[in-house]
């Protein structure tokens, strides 16, 4: 079942805003509950089509990346910490 | 002195569209310290078997002069080129250079395929089973995608060796490990076995010569050192009972002109090394014994189709493939993901677990029982 990229791209747009509330940056998986029925890859296409778009930016400590609505994770105060930085 | 450092990890740093290649780092003292106030690296896919020209590397450094801070780490443990120290509004600068300049790409880094890597197999290796540029290249192409835009839980490594010997160290850092094979038997020159036991060609393509280790003796250096005994001479014939055979490479490596990897070659496949942030540092553990990889590497692809499906839905966050094959098991993973028979050569010790490959449904009460009810029957 082929998702509809437009409307899955809403759905994650729609799921990371209220998200962003109290946790700009998000991981790849967390995004995927924007729709528990779509499939992993047309998730990521629709994520990396946003991304092209600009509205939807990748934060990455080296070793891990997070997604964050544009311009969400800048106003945040560092809050990722992790034990392995790389 | 508060020893406590000023540089700051992560960041919204990168070329547009790509999530990984630019590892940002910043100082939290920019006031005091502006000449370093970003000092974010760059990766760089490296040419497989990282062969350059002089021209090549002395036209980066001016680049990078230019672009950066001109230092370089040739090369990270990945295997990228890296470029350390560039501010932001050099990124994608440098990027375009690098594209346009000089054919490069970025590498990865973060949650994504990183950056492919193999021996300098057949190019420069008579040991080597497998074109090793060729797949790291074609695997590279393939997964652009996986590479540049990230959406696995964690990192992802591929690494290729021509020949068990492992140069690349395939076998302890890379989830999916490749390393070259043969499944006939060694070739033997048995008039270049005399001349070694002759002394008139030095043993181990003369390394350690700067000792005086004696005559070279078959028996002791090779024979005896067999790991799995099955070497003998014959009169004056060395023997090998080849179905017994280990593919250590001892013999191959002590005796490079008598003895010679077999021309029915492939690669065996492992997965799940990883360094030692969680549970501790792991080394692949095999997985397919023997594949063909011959262009465009079908069989292969269809493998690692079934390895990623599997790790994207099951994996949790910041967990690398070979730590989901010991959450959920690796006969789960070889039985029921990958759909291949189990074999004894993937039990790494019979002996203390005899009984890996059962399931559930198949015992009797299943994993679960009650211990009172168990006590009512045995005494403590
Ligand atoms: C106490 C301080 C630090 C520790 C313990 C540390 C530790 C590490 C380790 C273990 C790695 C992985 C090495 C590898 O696998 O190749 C690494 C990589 C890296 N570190 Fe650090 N680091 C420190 C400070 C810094 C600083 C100050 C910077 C930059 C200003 C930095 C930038 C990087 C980069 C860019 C990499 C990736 C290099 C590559 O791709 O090979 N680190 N660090
Ligand atoms: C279903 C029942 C049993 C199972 C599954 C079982 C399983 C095993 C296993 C896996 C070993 C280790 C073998 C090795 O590593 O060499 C072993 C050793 C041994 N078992 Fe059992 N066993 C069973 C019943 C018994 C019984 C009823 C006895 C004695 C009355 C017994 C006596 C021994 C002894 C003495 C050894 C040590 C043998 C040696 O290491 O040379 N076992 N057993
Ligand atoms: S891994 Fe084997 S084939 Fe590759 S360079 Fe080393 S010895 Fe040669
Ligand atoms: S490669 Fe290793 S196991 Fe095989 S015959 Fe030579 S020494 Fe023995």
């Amino acid at each position: 079942m082929a998702a509809d990229i437009e409307e899955l791209k809403k759905k994650i747009l729609d799921f990371m805003a209220k998200k962003s509330k109290f946790k700009p940056k998000m991981y790849f998986k967390d995004l995927c509950k924007a729709d528990e029925n779509a499939k992993l890859r047309e998730i990521k296409k629709a994520a990396s089509a946003l991304v092209q778009e600009e509205k939807v930016e990748y934060w990455s400590s080296g070793s891990t990346t997070l997604y964050s609505l544009k311009g969400a994770s800048a106003k945040e105060t560092a809050t990722f910490h992790e034990e392995e930085k790389e | 002195m508060h020893k406590e450092t000023h540089w700051k990890h992560g960041g919204i740093v990168g070329v547009f569209g790509y999530g990984g290649g630019v590892i940002g780092r910043y100082s939290d003292a920019p006031e005091q310290f502006p000449t370093i106030a970003h000092f974010h690296t760059l990766r760089v896919n490296q040419p497989a078997s990282k062969f350059y020209t002089s021209r090549f590397l002395r036209k980066l450094c001016d680049m990078w002069d230019h672009r950066g801070s001109g230092v370089t780490n040739f090369h990270g443990s990945t295997g990228d080129m890296i470029l350390i120290g560039t501010s932001t509004d050099n990124l994608e600068p440098t990027f375009y250079d690098l594209s346009h300049q000089f054919d490069m790409d970025l590498g990865g880094s973060g949650s994504n395929l990183r950056t492919p890597a193999c021996c300098m197999g057949k190019a420069r290796c008579e040991y080597s089973c497998l074109d090793t540029q060729a797949i790291c290249y074609d695997l590279t192409m393939t997964y652009q995608d996986e590479l540049h835009r990230p959406a696995f839980p964690y990192k992802f490594k591929f690494k290729i060796s021509g020949c068990p010997n492992d140069c690349v160290a395939a076998i302890a850092r890379s989830c999916t490990s490749i390393i070259g094979t043969w499944r006939d038997n060694i070739r033997i020159d048995q008039k270049a076995v005399q001349a070694y036991i002759g002394g008139e060609i030095a043993p181990n393509a003369g390394a350690f010569s700067d000792r005086d280790w004696g005559t070279f003796d078959i028996q002791k250096e090779v024979i005896d050192l067999c790991p799995s005994g099955c070497m003998y001479m014959d009169g004056n014939e060395l023997k090998i009972d080849d179905r017994e055979c280990v593919r250590c490479m001892h013999c191959i490596n002590v005796m490079p002109n008598a003895l010679r990897p077999g021309v029915d070659c492939g690669a065996t496949i492992l997965n799940g090394a990883k360094a030692p942030i969680l549970e501790g540092a792991q080394m692949s553990t095999l997985i397919i014994p023997f594949i063909k990889m011959e262009y465009p590497y079908e069989e292969f692809k269809d493998f690692v189709d079934l390895m990623w499906d599997w790790w994207m839905e099951e994996g949790k966050n910041r967990e690398r493939l070979g730590e989901l094959i010991q959450r959920q098991g690796l006969s789960h993973y070889i039985v029921d993901i990958l759909g291949r028979e189990p074999i004894p050569q993937h039990v790494r010790e019979p002996r203390s677990n005899p009984y890996p490959f059962w399931k559930e449904e198949e015992v009797p009460g299943g994993w679960k029982r009650d211990l009172a009810d168990f006590r009512a029957r045995h005494l403590a």
